[in-house]
C-alpha cells in the first residue's frame, strides 16, 4: 500500500508539472486553434533562466533572501523573461501567419520551436547543466510508512496553487468569461466586444510563465536539464491537454495529473520501460471511445 | 381531388414510415410519414426548425433514426452508409452550398460520378484501357451536366471564386451528375436573385420533362412551391400538419397559422 | 462529344517539356562529377523526397494531420533489417515485403482511429509513432535490438552479379525508386482516386454526399502513405547497415510534416522542393556551425510567412475543353 500512496504522490508531482505546461497548449489553443509546439522550448528556456539567476546570482539573491527567497527570486525573474519571450514569439512567427490558415501555422510553430531550442544550446552549450544541490532545500518527511521530500511538497502546493489561480481567474472572473467565449467562437466573441488582443496578451503571458516556473519546479525535482528536454515534456504536457479536452482548461489539469499518475503507477506495476507506451495507449482508447477527451464537450457538426 | 388520385397511381419512388429522429432530449422528426412518387416535384416545406433538413439527413443516411424505416425503390436503405445510399441512387444537395472549394467546376462535377465508376489504384496507376476509358466516360458525363447548368464556361474555375448563384447550380449538377433517380434539394433557392429563382425553376421543370427523375425539395420561397411543385407536404415541430396539392395547401388554415402567416414575412 | 488531349494521356516522359528532361538529365549525371559526400547528401534527399511523398498521400491528397509516419518508416527499416540478419532474406526481396508490412500495420491501427477529425487524430497518430519508437526500445521478444538497434545489413543485391554497394549505386536506387513513386502518384492524383481523396480533403460530409465512401478512401490513403514510407525504410536500412530507434523519432515525423507544408499541400514538386530544403538547408549552412538551426527555423517561420500555401502549390484548372466553349449559353448567375 505504501508502493501505491509514493508513486500517486510521485505521480501527482510529474502529473503536476505536465498540467502546469498542458495548460499553456490548452489555452493557446483554445483560443488559436493553434498547437503551439514551441511552448516545450519556453520551459526549457525558463529553467535555464531559472538556474543561471540561480548559480550566478547566488551571492545577490540567496544571501539576501534565504534559501527559499533566492528560489522566488529565480522563479519570478524565469516567469516575467518568459512572458516577454511568449509576446515577442506570438508577435513575430504567429501573427503574421494566421490569416494563411492552421497548417501554415504548425510549420511556423515547429520552426519557432527550432529556433528557441537551438538559441538555448548556442547560449548555455549542449551539455547537461546540473542545478546546485546547495541551494536546494533538502529536507525529507516521513510519514508512516512515506518518504516525501520537503521539495516534493513545495511543488505540489505551488502548483496547486498556481493550477488554483488561473481556475479562478478563467472561471469565476469577467475576464476569465472573456477567455471561455473566445475559446468558443472567436468571431462572436469579438463582436460582443471582447478585445480579442487582450486575450492573447493573456494567454501568450501566462502560459510561458507557468512554463518557465515548471522549468525551474523540474530543475530542481531532477536537478539535471538539457536544452532537449523541452519536446519531451512537451510532448507528454500536450497529450495530457488532449486527454483532458483540449482547449479546456480544468480538463488540461485533469489531464495533466491523470497521467502523471498513469505513469507512475504503470511504471510500478508494469514496466518502467514500458510505462510511456501505456500511457499513450490510454491516450489512444481515450481518444476512440471519446474522442473529445474527458473533459471535451461533444461539438456536432451542422450539416 | 383528381389530380391526387392521378398522383398514387403512379409508383412510390420514396417512403418514409413513422420515422424518428432524436437529438438528447428533442424530438427533431416525429414518426414522420412521407411518400414521393415517381416523376414528381414534392416540396416538404414548414417554419424553421420544424425538422426538414433532418428528414433530409436521415433519408440520405447522414443520421441514421431512431425508429421507423426509409424505403427506396421497395428496398429499405435505413442505416445505410451515404455513399450506399447515393449509389442505389438518391443525390443530394445542401442547405448552405458545399462544393469542394479549391477544386475546379468540372472536377467538383466529376464526384457525382465516382459511385458510377470502379477503378482501383493498380488499373489507375497503370492505366489500363478500361481506366481510360471510364475515365473519359466520367468527364463526358460531368461536360454534359455542366452544360445543363450552363456553366460550361466555367469549368477551369475553382468553385470558390464563381458566384453565388452559379454555386447553387454547380450543387446541383454534381448531384444530377450521379446518375440518381431521386434528387433531394435543400432549399435550393435561397439567396438567388428573382432572375436566378426564375431560371432554377425552368431548369427543375425542363429536367423533370427531360429525364426519368423525381425531385423532392425543401423550400421556403413560397413562389417556388406554389410554381412547381406537383404535392406539398408541410412539417411543423417533427410531424405532418398535411399535404396535397399546392392549392389546397396554399389555402389550408392549419399551414397559414404554423408557417404561412408569420414566417413568411420574415423571409426575406 | 469531342474530348481533347487529356493530361491523364500523357507519357510517362513528356519530351515536350524540356525542364522535365533537363532536371532528369541533370540528377543522372549529378553523381559522376561530385564527391561520395555529395553524393550522400543527395541520397538523403531522395530519402526525404519518398518520406515526403509518402505522408503527402495522407496529409496532403486527403488532409489528414499524421504525426506519426515515422512509425510507418520504422516498420519498414525494422521489418528489413531483422528479417535479413536474421533468417538472411535478400534486402531487394524486403523491398515490397517491407512496404506490405508497413501497410499493414496502418490498416491494424488505423482501422480504429481513422473516424478521428483533425487535431485529434493528429495525436493519435503522434501516440502511435511514439508507441513504436519505444516498443523498438524495449527489445520485445529480443527481436529489435533495444536502444542500439539492429547491425550488418546487407547490400541489396540480385545474385553476385548485381550489388548495390557504393554511394553511386544507392544514390540510383533511391532516385529511381523516387522516379518511380512521382510517376504512379501523379497518375493517382489524376484518378478518381486521387480526386475522391481531394474531396475528402475540401469538405468531408460533401464527398460522403457525393457518394465517396470516406472511410474506405482514408484507410487507402494510410496503407498506400505507410507502404511508401516502408519503402524508404528498407532502402535506408540497407544503406546504414544498421537501424537504431533514435531515427525514428517524433522530429522525424515532424520534418516530414514541414516537408508536406512547405512544398504545398498535394503538390508532387512541392514536396521535392521541401525535402531539399529539410535535407540540404543544414547541410548548405553548415559553416554556420551551431548557429545554422537557428537559421533553419527562421527559414521555417519566414517561409510561412510568405509563402503560406507552400514554395509550389498544385495548380489545378489545367484541363482543357474546346468543344464544351464553343457551346454557346447564356451562363447562370
Amino acid at each position: 500500500m505504501h508502493i501505491f500512496l509514493e508513486q500517486l504522490i510521485n505521480g501527482l508531482t510529474i502529473g503536476s508539472f505536465y498540467a502546469l505546461i498542458a495548460l499553456g497548449y490548452s489555452m493557446v489553443y483554445g483560443i488559436l486553434k493553434l498547437i503551439n509546439f514551441a511552448h516545450g522550448d519556453f520551459f526549457t528556456l525558463g529553467s535555464y533562466l531559472g538556474y543561471t539567476v540561480l548559480v550566478f546570482g547566488v551571492a545577490a539573491s540567496t544571501t539576501h533572501f534565504g534559501l527559499w527567497g533566492g528560489l522566488m527570486v529565480a522563479m519570478t525573474i524565469a516567469a516575467v523573461s518568459l512572458a516577454i519571450v511568449g509576446i515577442v514569439v506570438e508577435r513575430l512567427a504567429y501573427r503574421p501567419v494566421y490569416p494563411a490558415g492552421r497548417l501554415p501555422a504548425v510549420v511556423s510553430a515547429l520552426g519557432a520551436s527550432i529556433f528557441l531550442q537551438n538559441a538555448i544550446m548556442v547560449i548555455w552549450g549542449p551539455r547537461y547543466q546540473a542545478y546546485p544541490s546547495s541551494l536546494i532545500p533538502n529536507v525529507h518527511l516521513q510519514i508512516g510508512d512515506i518518504h516525501l521530500s520537503v521539495l516534493q511538497l513545495l511543488i505540489l502546493v505551488l502548483s496547486f496553487f498556481l493550477m488554483g489561480m488561473l481556475f479562478f481567474i478563467v472561471q469565476k472572473t469577467t475576464f476569465g468569461a472573456a477567455i471561455r467565449a473566445t475559446a468558443l467562437d472567436r468571431k462572436t466573441a469579438s463582436l460582443m466586444g471582447i478585445n480579442i488582443n487582450k486575450v492573447i496578451f493573456f494567454v501568450f503571458t501566462l502560459g510561458p510563465a507557468l512554463g518557465a516556473m515548471t522549468g525551474i519546479m523540474v530543475g530542481m525535482y531532477y536537478r539535471q536539464i538539457s536544452f532537449t528536454m523541452g519536446w519531451n515534456y512537451g510532448l507528454k504536457a500536450f497529450t495530457a491537454s488532449v486527454l483532458g479536452g483540449i482547449g479546456n482548461i480544468p480538463g488540461a489539469m485533469v489531464g495533466g495529473l491523470l497521467l502523471g499518475v498513469l505513469e507512475m503507477l504503470g511504471a510500478a506495476y508494469i514496466s518502467t520501460a514500458w510505462k510511456d507506451v501505456f500511457v499513450f495507449l490510454i491516450l489512444i482508447l481515450v481518444l476512440i471511445f471519446r474522442p473529445t477527451g474527458i473533459l471535451g464537450e461533444k461539438v456536432a457538426e451542422k450539416v | 381531388m383528381a389530380k391526387a388520385q392521378a398522383r398514387s397511381d403512379k409508383p412510390l419512388v420514396l417512403e418514409t414510415t413513422c420515422l424518428t429522429k432524436l437529438f438528447g432530449g428533442l424530438t427533431a422528426v416525429n414518426e414522420f410519414d412521407l411518400s414521393v412518387h415517381k416523376g414528381e416535384i414534392l416540396s416538404l416545406i414548414g417554419p424553421n426548425g420544424a425538422g426538414k433538413t433532418t428528414v433530409f439527413n436521415v433519408v440520405t443516411g447522414i443520421y441514421t433514426p431512431e425508429k421507423g424505416a426509409v424505403i427506396f425503390r421497395g428496398i429499405p436503405i435505413t442505416g445505410k452508409k451515404p455513399h450506399q445510399i447515393v449509389t442505389s441512387g438518391i443525390a443530394r444537395t445542401f442547405q448552405n452550398i458545399r462544393l469542394f472549394p479549391d477544386m475546379t467546376c468540372l472536377e467538383n462535377i466529376m464526384a457525382g460520378q465516382h459511385c458510377r465508376s470502379r477503378a482501383g489504384v493498380i488499373t489507375s496507376i497503370f492505366r489500363f484501357a478500361a481506366q481510360r476509358k471510364e475515365e473519359k466516360r466520367i468527364q463526358e458525363q460531368a461536360e454534359f451536366r455542366l452544360r445543363q447548368v450552363n456553366l460550361s464556361r466555367a469549368h477551369g474555375e475553382l468553385a470558390k471564386n464563381i458566384p453565388y448563384g452559379s454555386q447553387r447550380m454547380l450543387e446541383i449538377a454534381r448531384a444530377l451528375a450521379s446518375e440518381p433517380t431521386l434528387v433531394v434539394l435543400d432549399e435550393p433557392s435561397s439567396g438567388l436573385n428573382t432572375r436566378e429563382t426564375r431560371d432554377l425553376m425552368t431548369f427543375l421543370q425542363t429536367l423533370i420533362a427531360q429525364e426519368d427523375i423525381t425531385i423532392l425539395l425543401i423550400e421556403h420561397d413560397m413562389n417556388v412551391v406554389m410554381g412547381i411543385s406537383d404535392w406539398v407536404v408541410v412539417m411543423d415541430e417533427g410531424r405532418k400538419i398535411a399535404e396535397g396539392i399546392p392549392e389546397d395547401i396554399y389555402q389550408n388554415q392549419r399551414v397559414i397559422e404554423a408557417y404561412l402567416g408569420k414566417d413568411d414575412d420574415e423571409e426575406y | 462529344m469531342e474530348l481533347r488531349q487529356q493530361n491523364n494521356q500523357r507519357r510517362l516522359l513528356d519530351f515536350g517539356h524540356p525542364q522535365i528532361v533537363l532536371i532528369v538529365s541533370a540528377f543522372i549525371l549529378y553523381p559522376f562529377f561530385v564527391s561520395d559526400y555529395l553524393i550522400d547528401i543527395a541520397f538523403f534527399f531522395g530519402i526525404y523526397a519518398l518520406l515526403g511523398l509518402s505522408l503527402n498521400i495522407v496529409l496532403g491528397e486527403v488532409g489528414l494531420f499524421d504525426l506519426g509516419h515515422a512509425g510507418f518508416y520504422a516498420i519498414g527499416a525494422y521489418t528489413t533489417a531483422i528479417l535479413n540478419t536474421r533468417y538472411g532474406v535478400p534486402i531487394l526481396v524486403l523491398l515490397p515485403v517491407s512496404a506490405i508490412a508497413a501497410g499493414l500495420f496502418a490498416y491494424l491501427v488505423c482501422s480504429p482511429i481513422i473516424h478521428l477529425q483533425g487535431d485529434y487524430l493528429l495525436i493519435v497518430t503522434l501516440g502511435m509513432g511514439e508507441i513504436v519508437r519505444l516498443a523498438l526500445i524495449n527489445n520485445p521478444f529480443d527481436l529489435t535490438g533495444g536502444p542500439n538497434g539492429v547491425f550488418g545489413i546487407d547490400f541489396p543485391s540480385l545474385g553476385t552479379w548485381f550489388v548495390i554497394d557504393s554511394s553511386i549505386k544507392y544514390y540510383f536506387l533511391i532516385w529511381i525508386v523516387v522516379a518511380l513513386s512521382i510517376v504512379g502518384l501523379t497518375r493517382l492524383q489524376q484518378s478518381r482516386i486521387g480526386r475522391a481523396w481531394n474531396y475528402i480533403r475540401e469538405d468531408e460530409i460533401a464527398a460522403k454526399a457525393s457518394g465517396v465512401d470516406v472511410r474506405s478512401f482514408k484507410l487507402l490513403a494510410f496503407i498506400l502513405g505507410a507502404g511508401l514510407a516502408g519503402v524508404a525504410g528498407n532502402i535506408y536500412a540497407s544503406k546504414l547497415m544498421c537501424v537504431s530507434p533514435e531515427s525514428f523519432t517524433f522530429w522525424e515525423s515532424c520534418l516530414m510534416f514541414c516537408i508536406v507544408l512547405i512544398g504545398g499541400m498535394g503538390s508532387i514538386p512541392g514536396v521535392i522542393i521541401g525535402a531539399a530544403f529539410i535535407s540540404l538547408f543544414p547541410e548548405i549552412f553548415r559553416p554556420f556551425a551551431m548557429y545554422r538551426m537557428l537559421v533553419f527555423g527562421s527559414a521555417m517561420i519566414l517561409m510561412m510567412m510568405f509563402r503560406p500555401g507552400g514554395v509550389w502549390p498544385r495548380k489545378r484548372g489545367a484541363v482543357s475543353f474546346t468543344s464544351l466553349l464553343s457551346t454557346n449559353g447564356r451562363e447562370h448567375g
